[in-house]
């Protein structure tokens, strides 16, 4: 319980602003498990790459290719659709910066 | 489990509250399929420090979706099973009991084997349970093996198999389908697709006949409708405003006939699962659970979040599992947020659903989710989602892998 506390005292001390623009990009990337995997990261012999630790700017032009068309997709290019630039820049962001 | 392993759990629980002068994030949830089992995992993923007790009466989970390959032959019941040791491994506390009572304002949840757990924040995720009385002889004709739903996946997907294997070349089987909302829209249409994959292969002067409460097929119409008249001509006969309201042995009656089957497989209307009825969380016809869709909160319990199929469906939104995995990351970013002194935010919510019309080919359905402050609901984007350009076997293999990624996600 002492490791609890001392974990959410951290957290609450970071400014407001940062850790709700942080968790935005995690929570939105957080919908893209049920294909990607939890936290981007596939599970063995899956057929899509990893976007855990993929650059922040190719995952980031890559959804916008799906979503004006210019990548050829079974789905993404429905899905990418419904996000704005800057919610795919921070799922983008959030993606890039976990572990492989 | 023994009984005195559920009071210290409960100890536990309470003691987190009473030992530090910060809140206690104490936590309970209710019930282990994709909702509840997902909304664990990921309050453990986003703050560790918060305690998930997780009760759930079955030793594991049985995936509904790919159940309708098993009754092909395509997949198996240990394929889609998955157990529980991978949310342990994330620190939840799994419970094996069943939750018989909710008593919002002490905050407690009491358990079949008597114990009650105290909580800070509960997550409900019940699933459905099926509305016998709407269908007249129900109960006892299942009670009596003449009728499965096999709309839960277990034991009546074994034995629904096992009648389809048994029925005659030439036999015909029934599938009846309630009126929307049910538990996953296509899903009776995989069903149909499925079976007549098996009769083709294995039985082919047998026929499918499908009766549908809907007046017609309720979701990517197009291109079943194309798969089966490609794949499994003279095969099924689908008709829509066909009510069944009652069964018997070897027949079933619908609002204007009596219609006679080998293998009956009538799936009753559905509502929220028992405990939502039994503590209140039902809001809407006597079915379902609405829900502040920004948290999951339940509009009629405060404290209590409601997750999954038992939800009162938002705009174009099915009952999914897709959805209720997203529906928990909702109630898990929330319930962090809480207890951490912050504001939940919004989120948005994706759905995908992939049917298998063939061992090999299977079609798919998406949308997009988000808050729309203007009008207080969540409302699907519009011009995002979108269904299948065509079956094919590069949508059957994202099936699978969304298969084995969503139960990873959920339950690993």
């Amino acid at each position: 319980m002492k490791l609890a506390i001392i974990a959410s005292a951290a957290f609450a001390a970071l400014p407001l602003s940062a850790a709700a623009q942080d968790t935005a990009g995690r929570n939105l990337a957080a919908g893209c498990a049920i294909c990607h995997g939890t936290q981007g990261q596939p599970g063995p012999g899956a057929p899509l790459i990893a976007l855990a630790g993929m650059p922040r700017d190719h995952i980031a032009s890559q959804m916008r290719a799906f979503r004006d068309g210019k990548r050829p997709a079974t789905v993404m290019h429905q899905i990418a659709k419904g996000y704005t630039d800057a919610q795919i820049d921070a799922m983008a962001a959030w993606f890039a910066a976990q572990k492989r | 489990m023994k009984r005195r392993d559920f009071l210290k759990v409960a100890g536990a629980v309470s003691l987190a509250g009473c030992a530090t002068p910060v809140p206690s994030k104490a936590r309970v949830v209710v019930g282990g399929g994709f909702g509840g089992a997902t909304a664990a995992k990921y309050i453990r993923l986003w703050d560790p420090s918060i305690d998930v007790v997780l009760i759930e009466r079955e030793p594991a989970f049985i995936s509904c979706p790919i159940s309708n390959l098993v009754l092909a032959g395509y997949s198996s019941l240990q394929d889609i099973t998955r157990n529980y040791d991978g949310l342990r491994r994330h620190g939840v506390q799994v419970v094996r009991d069943e939750v018989t009572a909710i008593d919002a304002a002490k905050k407690t949840v009491r358990l079949g084997r008597g114990s009650e757990l105290t909580y800070e924040r509960l997550v409900v995720s019940p699933g459905i349970d099926f509305t016998f009385a709407d269908v007249e002889g129900y109960e006892a004709a299942m009670n009596n093996g003449l009728v499965v739903h096999a709309w839960k996946a277990g034991p009546q997907t074994t034995v629904l198999r096992r009648q389809l294997q048994q029925m005659p070349d030439g036999g015909v089987y029934v599938l009846s389908i309630p009126l929307a909302p049910y538990r996953c829209p296509p899903g009776p249409y995989e069903r149909i697709s499925m079976v007549a994959a098996y009769f083709k292969q294995a039985k082919p002067r047998s026929k499918v006949l499908a009766l549908d409460a809907n007046p017609d097929v309720t979701s990517k119409g197009g291109l079943f409708k194309r798969a089966w008249s490609e794949l499994y001509p003279g095969i099924i006969e689908y008709r829509g405003n066909a009510k069944v309201v009652a069964v018997s042995a070897g027949s079933v009656r619908t609002e204007f006939d009596t219609v006679k089957g080998d293998v009956l497989n009538v799936v009753p209307p559905h509502r929220a699962g028992d405990i939502a009825a039994k503590s209140g969380l039902i809001t809407t016809n006597n079915r379902w659970c609405d829900v502040d869709w920004r948290t999951m909160e339940s509009k009629a319990v405060k404290g209590v979040h409601v997750l999954g199929d038992a939800t009162l469906s938002a705009a174009g939104m099915p009952k999914s599992g897709s959805m209720a995995n997203n529906h928990a990351k909702v109630a898990a970013a929330a319930i962090v947020d809480l207890l951490n002194g912050r504001t939940p935010q919004p989120v948005k919510l994706l759905n995908t659903c992939y049917s298998f019309v063939a061992e090999k080919e299977a079609i798919r359905v998406s949308s997009v989710h988000e808050w729309d402050s203007g009008q207080g609901a969540l409302m699907p984007v519009k011009g995002a989602g979108g269904v299948s350009a065509a079956r094919s076997e590069a949508e059957a293999s994202y099936a699978w892998n969304w298969a084995r990624t969503i139960w990873a996600d959920s339950f690993a």
